[in-house]
């Protein structure tokens, strides 16, 4: 899995080969510095781990100041792991990785923190049709959930049952996004389709090979 | 709600075409090109023009014509590279930025009144 970490910029729309008008997602992806190599002798698994976005050294604790100055790199704001990086694009502690890594027209996946909602109801939350139609005595009950379970079997609610609650908020993945186009200068990666979360949020990019 | 810098940078590689500006109200004949196989033609799609929406490269307009005994509607995107020209047939008097009270009215009363213009506009 190779991939980079970055940040959600905004929706706009493009023309393909064809002249179909496709909606895209701007993400700017890295550059990610390496600041840590997981090998198999020392930690059991291979995977490497990338920084994305400066941060003030102010903001940043002791501990990690010392984790990124031994990287030979500025603090950064976001830490992921890439487990089996591909060894072609693949780069040694303290360097950086940038966009050069995609190519224009693969597939890729982009994996993110959805934007919350709040507490909502089964209709939103669990795709409940709720009651059909206002009348018949449904003054209030439009949008119920309706019976939890049967009665004195099992005389309780099973577990996992779908009920109101928080929802939204949740790590979401974008499956085989195209890449519609990179702008290398500015690191921007242009994928069709939306992609999970707010607008500044950060998401991580994978390509599985 | 503005776009990002970097958005407009992606916008700008597509290119923003020239057209004679028209508003909700007009009638406009919209000339676009359709693939059929390996054949390229032109058709062209007349009526009312409802409304403009959005702003620079996703700019579109909304055009709505009977056909038949039915409305149909088609919205245009302005940097389209299928657009291959638009004249503007009539120019409407409306009050209204989006027209979609036409939708309702059918003969008589969908008639909009035309608007006298200069020849150079």
């Amino acid at each position: 899995m190779s991939g980079l970490i970055g940040k959600k910029i905004g929706m706009t729309s493009v023309y393909d080969a064809d002249g179909r008008n496709v909606p895209c997602t701007v993400i700017q992806a890295g550059p990610c510095v390496v600041t840590q190599v997981r090998t198999l002798e020392k930690d059991g698994y291979e995977s490497i781990q990338l920084a994305f976005d400066d941060i003030s050294e102010k903001k940043t604790t002791k501990a990690l100041q010392g984790h990124f100055a031994k990287a030979g790199t500025t603090p950064k704001r976001i830490l992921a792991e890439f487990s089996r990086f591909e060894a072609e694009h693949r780069k040694d502690f303290g360097e950086s990785i940038s966009t050069d890594i995609f190519i224009i027209g693969e597939f890729i996946d982009v994996s993110g923190t959805s934007k919350g909602k709040g507490f909502q109801g089964v209709v939103k939350r669990h795709g409940f049709s709720g009651v059909g139609g206002a009348t018949h005595g449904q003054h209030n009950r439009l949008r119920a959930p309706g019976s939890l379970g049967a009665s004195s079997w099992p005389s309780r609610v099973f577990k996992g049952m779908r009920m109101a609650g928080r929802m939204g908020g949740d790590k979401v993945k974008a499956i085989n996004l195209k890449i519609m186009d990179i702008i290398p200068e500015q690191n921007l990666v242009v994928v069709k389709g939306s992609v999970p979360g707010a607008n500044g949020s950060y998401v991580k990019i994978e390509r599985w090979s | 709600m503005n776009k990002p810098e970097l958005v407009k940078l992606v916008e700008s590689k597509t290119a923003l075409k020239e057209f004679p500006k028209f508003k909700a109200g007009d009638t406009v004949t919209v000339n676009y090109t359709i693939k059929e196989g390996n054949k390229e033609r032109i058709q062209s799609f007349q009526g009312v023009v409802l409304q403009l929406r959005g702003a620079g490269t996703t700019k579109t307009f909304t055009i709505r014509k009977i056909s038949g005994n039915i409305g149909v509607e088609r919205i245009f995107p302005f940097c389209s590279p299928n657009i291959d020209s638009i004249e503007i047939n009539k120019r409407g008097v409306v009050r209204r930025a989006r027209i979609f009270y036409l939708r309702k009215l059918r003969g008589k009363k969908a008639r909009i009144k035309e608007r006298r213009y200069k020849a150079a506009n």
